[in-house]
């Protein structure tokens, strides 16, 4: 049995050589995946990017993906794409940041780049987008919709990147309609339909008739459809699964990040930088605006198009914490980078406590 | 529709998947057998179930093609753990992998399709009585069933001949064969009933709870089932006020958290492991020691040995 071991290794590193071998002329692109690509949410639209790569460069690199690669000991995942001759590596969840480093450390001249995180190296970038652009979009389209005065949040882990999606949201809201209450549920899960739905049905018992999500599947849009309410969708184009409720969707768009990445593996310009781009790049895109009258409509293209100019920012200043007092302006005329990207707190209007 | 309605409402459609999973596993467990690919079974029949009923635009032949693919999956199982003896653990988490990833590939052509759900109940005048009318009279089909289910698998185990021969078969195998009973025939049927059931509540969660496919979208509710049939002490009343328990502490911290009541949400959400915790504690204490297991519980069984 041993010898039969050892046997089956040394096949499997015979094919990866020539695997290898065989690619010198083609660049090998890997992507790792945190949920499977048929999410139709974060990982869906992580894999679109891989295939506008394969699209756009497809004579001269190939791809290869992941998918469901569990955080804690993803750097096996990542070593076996480096092991099999691939030079630049997308790692694309919070979670894969340590071990994208440690797997990157071993190899120096292997490139990789980290999706929503914060460390970087010579040879790791990170990427992230601006999501709560589209929230604050989100928030002046719900403000104006509702009529309870009651807006519904399906939330996930109280993290930052979620954390400044509500409240984005919530100021939104506020600029149209200074009357508006959100009642926010955590269901503690990216990924779980049924709960989900549970989350949205509490919601919508409290009064909500607006309903938005930061977890990943299309449940709660379903519920409020359901319900004959309003909602929004997640990460990809929800409408399909409810034509009559979907307002429009946040779009995650990586697919010219990751072309221009490549394009930059390519001719030799790599280098480990960090990108956070929004709706200015394209990287948070809307999905068309449904579902409601045509001066809603309007006021959602006029706050979308303010956001991509730079004549709006979600979190200008003055901003206020929960308590009434002023947040410390420390970017220009707006919250910086870094407040944002740290943001632990509610804002003014919030009447709820932050899970710890 | 007041508030108390819309919470009891929820609790049933969050504790009925639990519910028919469980079932199926706790009279599979009480014939001697621990199939722990309840998850694996359950999310192969929410995406044949899904797949079947947008094909054929029937929800009928949905489920039936739900509890057919998950039976399939038991069978195998049955074949590996009965016929040839193997380990009953370790195939029951290779079922798992197996049923997810295979459950994966069968609803990957139909990612991103939306089905109406089936709706509940309406009888003219019953259904809309204040109170409790919805609860009684407005429910959707699978509710109504599972809970048949329980109260026929009470009678079953209880007052039955076959029911005493299924239990003789889990408590001591070794006399259930003695006394010429069919000890390996008799299980595989029980691991067929514990894949029918679980193919039911996959095809619950794709086709009622939330009606589209993804994979994954079971979310460890196979692994809750396995949890609410040992809370339950092996006996389908039990069950009954277990799923519910179980379903309800998650319902009842959402709703919580969206009336503001400020319950932390993360100890609510574990709520059901530490009454499954307490369940085992309480057992063992009330019978001084040793386990309410079924005898031979997940142990193999070759004859003439």
């Amino acid at each position: 049995m041993k010898q039969m071991i050892k046997w089956l290794g040394a096949a499997t590193l015979a094919l990866g050589l020539t695997a290898s071998a065989g690619a010198q002329e083609k660049l090998k692109v890997g992507f790792v995946y945190v949920g499977p690509v048929g999410d139709f949410g974060y990982s869906y639209q992580h894999n679109q990017g891989r295939l506008a790569v394969e699209k756009a460069l497809g004579d001269k690199v190939t791809t290869t993906f992941l998918e469901n690669v569990p955080e804690p000991d993803s750097d096996r995942s990542i070593e076996q794409l480096v092991r099999t001759g691939h030079k630049l590596i997308f790692t694309t969840s919070f979670g894969y940041m340590e071990p994208t480093l440690k797997v990157a450390a071993k190899y120096p001249n292997v490139h990789f780049e980290h999706a929503t995180g914060y460390k970087r190296a010579a040879n790791v970038a990170t990427y992230s987008a601006r999501f709560h652009e589209g929230r604050y979009v989100q928030g002046v389209i719900a403000g104006k919709l509702t009529k309870s005065n009651i807006l519904g949040y399906v939330a996930s882990f109280p993290i930052p990147e979620v954390v400044s999606g509500i409240n984005a949201f919530m100021l939104g809201a506020q600029s149209v309609n200074p009357a508006v209450k959100v009642k926010i549920v955590w269901a503690n899960t990216w990924f779980d339909p049924g709960k989900e739905a549970d989350a949205a049905k509490a919601l919508l018992a409290q009064g909500a008739d607006v309903i938005t999500q930061h977890t990943d599947s299309p449940a709660p849009l379903q519920q409020a459809e359901a319900a004959g309410k309003l909602a929004f969708g997640q990460a990809s184009d929800m409408i399909r699964f409810a034509p009559k409720t979907t307002l429009t969707s946040i779009v995650d768009n990586w697919d010219d990040y990751y072309i221009s990445r490549v394009k930059a593996q390519l001719d030799g310009s790599w280098k480990s930088i960090d990108t956070w781009d929004g709706m200015s790049k394209n990287m948070v895109n809307m999905a068309p605006y449904t579902n409601m009258p045509d001066d809603v409509k309007k006021l959602a293209m006029e706050t979308e198009a303010a956001i991509k100019s730079g004549k709006l920012d979600a979190f200008k200043c003055p901003v206020f914490g929960q308590d009434g007092k002023q947040i410390e302006c420390k970017g220009k005329g707006a919250l910086s980078d870094e407040q944002v990207l740290g943001m632990n707190y509610y804002i003014k209007g919030i009447d709820d406590t932050l899970p710890k | 529709m007041d508030m108390t309605q819309a919470v009891l409402l929820t609790i049933l459609t969050a504790a009925t998947p639990l519910l028919l999973a469980a079932l199926g596993e706790l009279i599979v467990e009480r014939a001697g057998v621990l199939n722990l690919g309840l998850e694996g079974m359950m999310a192969t029949g929410a995406a044949c179930g899904f797949a079947a009923a947008t094909l054929t635009d029937s929800t009928g032949l949905g489920v039936v093609a739900a509890m057919l693919s998950a039976m399939l999956l038991a069978s195998l199982f049955g074949f590996v753990t009965l016929t040839l003896g193997a380990n009953q653990v370790a195939s029951g988490l290779a079922l798992t992998i197996v049923g997810l990833g295979l459950s994966g590939l069968i609803g990957a052509g139909f990612v991103g399709t939306s089905r109406t759900a089936v709706a509940g109940l309406q009888i003219e005048g019953l259904s809309d009585l204040p109170g409790f009318g919805k609860i009684l009279f407005g429910q959707d089909p699978f509710v109504y069933a599972a809970w048949a289910l329980t109260f026929a698998s009470i009678v079953f185990l209880r007052w039955t001949r076959a029911g005493l021969i299924v239990r003789s078969v889990g408590e001591n195998q070794t006399s259930a064969h003695a006394i010429g009973l069919p000890v390996l025939k008799i299980r595989f049927w029980a691991v067929l009933f514990g894949g029918a059931c679980a193919g039911l509540a996959g095809a619950y969660l794709s086709l009622v709870y939330t009606p589209f496919w993804s994979p994954g979208m079971t979310a460890g509710r196979g692994w809750i089932a396995l949890a609410l049939v040992v809370f339950a002490s092996w006996f389908p009343m039990r069950l009954l006020l277990g799923a519910i328990l179980f379903g309800g502490a998650t319902v009842l911290q959402l709703h919580a958290q969206a009336a503001s009541l400020g319950l932390p949400s993360q100890l609510l959400s574990a709520l059901p492991y530490l009454a499954t915790l307490l369940a085992l504690v309480l057992m063992s204490l009330g019978r001084r020691g040793g386990s309410a297991a079924p005898g031979s519980l997940g142990q193999s069984f070759v004859p003439d040995r």
